[in-house]
C-alpha cells in the first residue's frame, strides 16, 4: 500500500519535472516546432469556450513537447503577451519560452491564460494522452499507475489509441486493466463488455481491482449475470490475497526463524553437543553486533570507501572476538564445572552480566547505530511477496552458517574428534584426543558461531548491551524444542517456531503469540522431554 | 511440646535466628517509633520498607532453598510466584483507594478508568476483602505451582531442562502482564497505594507493624520450613536429591515428593510477594523478569543451599550488598554481582554455611587434639 502510494507520488513528481523541463522526452516527428508554437499560441486565444478546443488541437498534434504548456496553463503559469500573441510561462519570477524553455527578456505586459475547471480537465487528459506516447515504456508504465487511481469514462478513447500503438506488454495489460475499470464505472456499458472488464479485473487481482469491484457491486443497477460475474471475481481475489497472504506469512516466519536459526545455532554447539548451559551465550551475539559496529566506525572514520564490505570484514574478526571470549571463559570458569550443569548455569549468568557491564562501560547504555549496507537495503516484489534484501539475505545467510557448521561437525578432522569426546570421553581420551582442549575449542567454535549471529542480528536488532537477553530465552527454547543433540532438530525447531508465530500472530496480536509459543513449548517439552528428534539410546541418560 | 520440639529439631543458629528475628521485629519498631530523632540507636523512617524489603527477599530464598537445597529443583521462575503473591496484595492495595484515586471512581482503579473499562473484571471481584486477597496471594501461585508441577514431574522433567522451563514461565507470565488488556495495569503495574486495612501506609506505626510482621512471619516460615525438611518427608526430599532414581524404586512416588516441596515453596514466595508490596509501595511486570529469578538463586547460593539458614543470610548480605554498592558505586554493581556468580559457584559450592561449618571443623579438630576430648559438637555432625 505505501509503496504504491509513493509510486503514485513517485510519478506525479516525474511528470511534473518533465512538464517544467522535458528533459527526457524526444520529440516525435510527426510535429514541426513552428506548428506547436502556433497551437501553444492559440491557447491564449478566443473566449474560454473554445479553449477545449484548442487543447485538443495541439494534443492532436501529439508531441510530448506541449506537455510543459499545459501544465503551466493548469497552474496558471501561463502568460499571453496582448502585442506579438506571443505565449510565455512563468518559472520563478522570470519567464521562459514554453517550447525551448530558454529564459526571455520581455518589457511589454503579460495577461495570465485564464482556465476554468473543465478547461483544465481537458488539459490534464490531454497530458495523460501526451505521456502515454513516451517512449520511455517505465515513463508509460508510470503514468498509466496514475491514471489508474483516476479512471474516467473520458479517458476511455485515449486508451484505446494508446493500446494501438502499444507494443510493451505490462504497459499493455495495465491499459487493459484501466480500460476493465473505466468500463466499470460507465453504467451505460453493454453486458458484454462489463462482463469482460470484470474478467480483466479478477485476472489483475490486486487491491485496486478489489476496490473497483466492490464500487461497481455497491452503486451500479447493473444486470443479475454482471453482478454476479463481480461476486465471484471478488470471491477469486480474496481467495487469492489470502493465499498470498499465507505466503507472505510464512516468509515472515521462515524470516523470524532464521534470526532465531542463528542465535540458537551455536548454543546447539554449547548446550547440544557439549551440554554447557551457557547463559552467557546472548552476550556473545551481542560482542558480535558491537564488533560490527566498531568496524563500520573504522571504516567511516579511515576507509569510507569499504562501507560495501564493512559486514564481510566484520564476520571474521566478530568471530575471532566472541571466540576468544568463548575459550578464555571456558579454560577459566566452564572446565571446572564439568559435570555440574546447574552450577555452569549460574556461573556463566554471572559471565553474562560482566560482560554486559563492561560493553556498558565502554559504549554506554544506548542503541548504538549500524549501517546497512547498499546490497542490504530495498525490497522487492514476488508475485503478491513483498521481500526485504536484509531478511532474504539473513535468512541466505543462516543457512549456510548451518551447512558450515554441519560440514564442520561431519567432515573434518575437529568434528570428528569433537563428536568422540561427546559420545565417549575416556575412550576418546585413551586414543589420545586432547580433550580437554577439544573442549576449549568446542566452546569457542559456539561462541564464534553466537558472535557472526550477532553481525547479521545488528542488520535488524537494535545494538545495545542487552541485544543478547532478548533472544537467550528463544534460543534455549529452540534448542530443547528441536531436541539437544541434534542440529537438524534446531533447524526444524527455529522455522517451525518462527512460523508458528507468525501464523499466530495475526489472530492474537505479537506478545500474546510469543506467550502461546512459549506455553505450547512448555507443554511440549512436558510431552517429549527431550525434543523434536531426541537422541537415542544410553549415552541420553548419562 | 513446642517448647521441646524447638530444642530438639533446632541447630544452635537456627534457635539463634529465630530468636534475632523475634527481637529485631520488637526492637527496631521500637527504636523507630519511641527513640527520638536525635538518638544515636533512632532507626530513620526511610530503613523501615528498605529493611522489611531485605527481610522479604530472604523469605523469597527460603521457599527457593526449600525446592533447590532439599529437592534438588533449581526453578529459574520463582520471581513469578512472588510477583503474583504481590499482585494479590497489590489488587486488594488498589481497590483500598476507592473514590481517593485521580479519576475519583468508587469501584474502578485509575488505570481502568483511564482505559474506559465500564466494569471491574471478574477476577477483581472479592479483592476488596482483605482475607480474600490473603487467600488468593497463597491460592494463586500454589495453583500455578500445582498446574506446572503436576505436568513437568509427572513426565520427569528434571534438572536443566525444568530450568529452563521454569525460566520459559516467568518469561511468559512477564510478556503477559505488559499487556494493558491482562487487566494488571500493563507496564505501570499497579501502585499510588492509600492505606492498608485502614492505616496509612505512608504512616511511620504502619510501616513499622509491616516490618514487624515480614519479621515475625520470616521466623514463622522458618520454623514450618525446619519442621518439614525435619520430617520423614523431609528426609524424602534429600533423598530425591541424591538419587531419585532410587528413591522411585524404593516404591515411592517421587513427583507427589517434588510437587508438595514445590507448592509449598510457591506458597511462601507469594506470602514474600504479599509483605514485599506494601513497604515497596508498587508491583509492576518487571518483577516477572527472568533475571530476576536468576538473583534468588545467588542469595541461595551465596549462604549455602539445603541449610534454610543460608539463604536467609544469602539474601540480606547480598542485597545489602546491592543497596550500597548501587548509591556508591552504580557502574560496579553488575561486575561485583557477575563475579559473585563465579566466585561463589567456583569456590563456594556450599556457600557461607558451608565455609563456616569447615572452619568450625577446623577448630574443632584442633581444639580436639589439643586438649584430647571429644568434640562438643559431635551430635550436630552427625546430624
Amino acid at each position: 500500500m505505501i509503496t504504491r502510494l509513493l509510486q503514485i507520488a513517485a510519478t506525479t513528481l516525474w511528470l511534473l519535472v518533465a512538464l517544467s523541463y522535458q528533459t527526457t522526452i524526444a520529440a516525435p516527428a510527426n510535429a514541426s516546432t513552428s506548428e506547436l508554437r502556433q497551437h501553444i499560441n492559440a491557447l491564449a486565444t478566443g473566449k474560454i469556450k473554445d479553449k477545449p478546443r484548442r487543447i485538443e488541437a495541439l494534443a492532436q498534434l501529439g508531441s510530448n513537447k506541449a506537455i510543459a504548456a499545459l501544465n503551466a496553463l493548469i497552474e496558471g503559469r501561463l502568460y499571453s503577451d496582448k502585442a506579438s500573441t506571443q505565449v510565455f510561462m512563468k518559472h520563478g519570477d522570470h519567464f521562459v519560452d514554453p517550447l525551448s524553455l530558454t529564459a526571455v527578456n520581455t518589457t511589454s505586459k503579460l495577461k495570465k491564460v485564464k482556465a476554468n475547471n473543465k478547461v483544465r480537465r481537458i488539459a490534464r487528459a490531454a497530458i495523460a494522452r501526451l505521456t502515454l506516447k513516451s517512449p520511455n515504456s517505465e515513463q508509460r508504465l508510470q503514468a498509466v499507475e496514475v491514471m489508474f487511481k483516476a479512471a474516467d469514462h473520458k479517458l476511455l478513447p485515449l486508451i484505446d489509441e494508446a493500446l494501438e500503438f502499444e507494443k510493451e506488454q505490462e504497459v499493455k495489460q495495465k491499459l487493459l486493466e484501466i480500460r476493465a475499470a473505466i468500463t466499470l464505472q460507465n453504467k451505460h456499458a453493454s453486458k458484454e463488455a462489463q462482463l469482460e472488464a470484470i474478467g480483466q479485473l479478477r485476472q489483475m487481482g490486486s487491491q485496486q481491482a478489489l476496490g473497483k469491484l466492490q464500487a461497481f457491486i455497491n452503486n451500479s443497477g447493473a444486470s443479475a449475470a454482471a453482478l454476479k460475474a463481480a461476486d465471484l471475481a471478488i470471491k477469486a481475489i480474496e481467495k487469492s490475497q489470502a493465499i498470498w497472504g499465507v505466503f507472505q506469512n510464512i516468509w515472515y516466519g521462515l524470516s523470524l526463524g532464521s534470526v532465531l536459526l542463528l542465535a540458537a545455532i551455536g548454543l546447539a554447539i554449547t548446550f547440544g553437543v557439549m551440554g554447557i548451559i551457557n547463559m552467557a551465550h546472548g552476550e556473545m551475539v551481542m560482542l558480535g553486533a558491537y564488533t560490527t559496529f566498531v568496524v563500520q566506525e573504522v571504516i567511516r572514520t579511515s576507509f569510507p570507501g569499504l562501507f560495501e564490505y564493512s559486514l564481510l570484514i566484520a564476520l571474521p574478526l566478530a568471530f575471532l572476538v566472541a571466540g576468544a571470549v568463548g575459550f578464555a571463559m571456558e579454560r577459566s570458569i566452564i572446565r571446572f564445572l564439568y559435570g555440574r550443569p546447574l552450577e555452569t548455569l549460574l556461573a556463566t549468568w554471572g559471565v553474562s552480566l560482566v560482560l554486559q557491564q563492561a560493553i556498558r562501560s565502554i559504549f554506554g547504555p544506548t542503541n548504538k547505530e549500524v549501517g546497512n549496507p547498499e546490497w542490504m537495503s530495498g525490497a522487492f516484489e514476488l508475485g503478491g511477496l513483498m521481500l526485504t534484501y536484509n531478511r532474504l539475505w539473513i535468512l541466505a545467510f543462516s543457512l549456510i552458517v548451518f551447512a558450515g557448521i554441519l560440514l564442520v561437525l561431519n567432515r573434518s578432522h575437529f568434528g570428528l574428534q569433537m563428536r568422540a569426546v561427546t559420545q565417549n570421553r575416556r575412550m576418546a581420551a585413551s586414543m589420545g584426543i586432547k580433550t580437554p582442549w577439544v573442549d576449549a575449542f568446542t566452546f569457542a567454535l559456539g561462541s564464534g558461531i553466537a558472535g557472526i549471529a550477532g553481525v547479521a542480528l545488528s542488520q535488524i536488532a537494535n545494538v545495545s548491551p542487552n541485544l543478547g537477553q532478548s533472544y537467550i530465552i528463544d534460543s534455549f527454547m529452540v534448542v530443547v524444542f528441536g531436541g539437544v543433540g541434534n542440529l537438524w532438530g534446531t533447524l526444524v525447531g527455529a522455522m517451525s517456531l518462527g512460523v508458528a508465530n507468525k501464523f499466530l500472530e495475526p489472530y492474537a496480536g505479537a506478545v500474546l503469540a510469543k506467550i502461546l509459543t512459549l506455553v505450547v513449548i512448555i507443554l511440549f517439552i512436558q510431552k517429549k522431554p527431550r525434543g523434536l528428534f531426541a537422541q537415542k539410546g544410553r549415552a541420553v541418560e548419562a | 511440646m513446642i517448647s521441646q520440639a524447638l530444642f530438639t529439631r533446632f541447630s544452635l543458629g537456627a534457635r539463634v535466628l529465630i530468636i534475632s528475628l523475634c527481637v529485631v521485629a520488637i526492637l527496631v519498631p521500637a527504636a523507630n517509633l519511641l527513640l527520638p530523632p536525635e538518638h544515636f540507636a533512632h532507626v530513620p523512617s526511610h530503613l523501615l520498607p528498605l529493611w522489611g524489603k531485605y527481610l522479604c527477599y530472604a523469605m523469597l530464598a527460603l521457599a527457593l532453598d526449600l525446592v533447590w537445597g532439599y529437592c534438588g529443583i533449581l526453578s529459574l521462575g520463582h520471581g513469578a510466584f512472588f510477583a503474583l503473591g504481590g499482585y494479590a496484595c497489590g489488587m486488594y492495595l488498589m481497590r483500598q483507594i476507592g473514590p481517593r484515586g485521580v479519576y475519583a471512581d468508587p469501584v474502578l482503579p485509575d488505570f481502568m478508568v483511564f482505559l474506559n473499562w465500564q466494569e471491574l473484571p471478574w477476577f477483581w471481584q472479592g479483592f476488596d476483602q482483605f482475607w480474600f486477597a490473603m487467600l488468593m496471594v497463597v491460592a494463586v501461585p500454589g495453583l500455578l505451582a500445582f498446574v506446572f508441577g503436576w505436568f513437568a514431574f509427572r513426565s520427569r522433567v528434571t534438572g536443566v531442562y525444568l530450568s529452563i522451563i521454569t525460566q520459559a514461565l516467568t518469561y511468559a507470565l512477564l510478556l503477559a502482564f505488559f499487556r494493558n488488556d491482562m487487566g494488571f495495569g500493563g507496564n505501570n503495574g499497579l501502585t499510588d497505594f492509600k492505606d492498608i486495612l485502614g492505616f496509612s501506609l505512608q504512616a511511620d506505626t504502619t510501616r513499622a507493624s509491616l516490618f514487624a510482621a515480614s519479621a515475625l512471619l520470616l521466623a514463622l516460615v522458618f520454623v514450618v520450613c525446619q519442621f518439614i525438611v525435619s520430617s520423614k518427608l523431609g528426609k524424602l526430599m534429600q533423598a530425591v536429591n541424591h538419587a531419585e532414581s532410587r528413591v522411585r524404586f524404593t516404591g515411592y512416588r517421587v513427583e507427589h515428593i517434588k510437587l508438595f516441596a514445590f507448592v509449598v515453596s510457591a506458597m511462601i514466595a507469594g506470602i514474600a510477594g504479599a509483605l514485599y508490596v506494601p513497604q515497596v509501595g508498587i508491583i509492576n511486570p518487571g518483577e516477572f523478569a527472568p533475571a530476576n529469578s536468576i538473583e534468588v538463586v545467588i542469595w541461595t547460593a551465596v549462604g549455602g543451599r539445603g541449610t534454610l539458614l543460608g539463604p536467609i543470610i544469602g539474601a540480606l548480605l547480598v542485597n545489602g550488598g546491592k543497596s550500597y554498592f548501587t548509591a556508591a558505586f552504580p557502574e560496579v554493581w553488575l561486575f561485583a554481582l557477575g563475579a559473585l556468580f563465579v566466585a561463589v559457584t567456583l569456590f563456594l559450592p556450599h556457600g557461607l554455611m558451608g565455609l563456616f561449618k569447615q572452619i568450625c571443623t577446623r577448630f574443632n579438630k584442633r581444639s580436639a587434639t589439643a586438649a584430647k576430648v571429644t568434640p562438643l559438637m559431635k551430635p550436630e555432625a552427625a546430624e
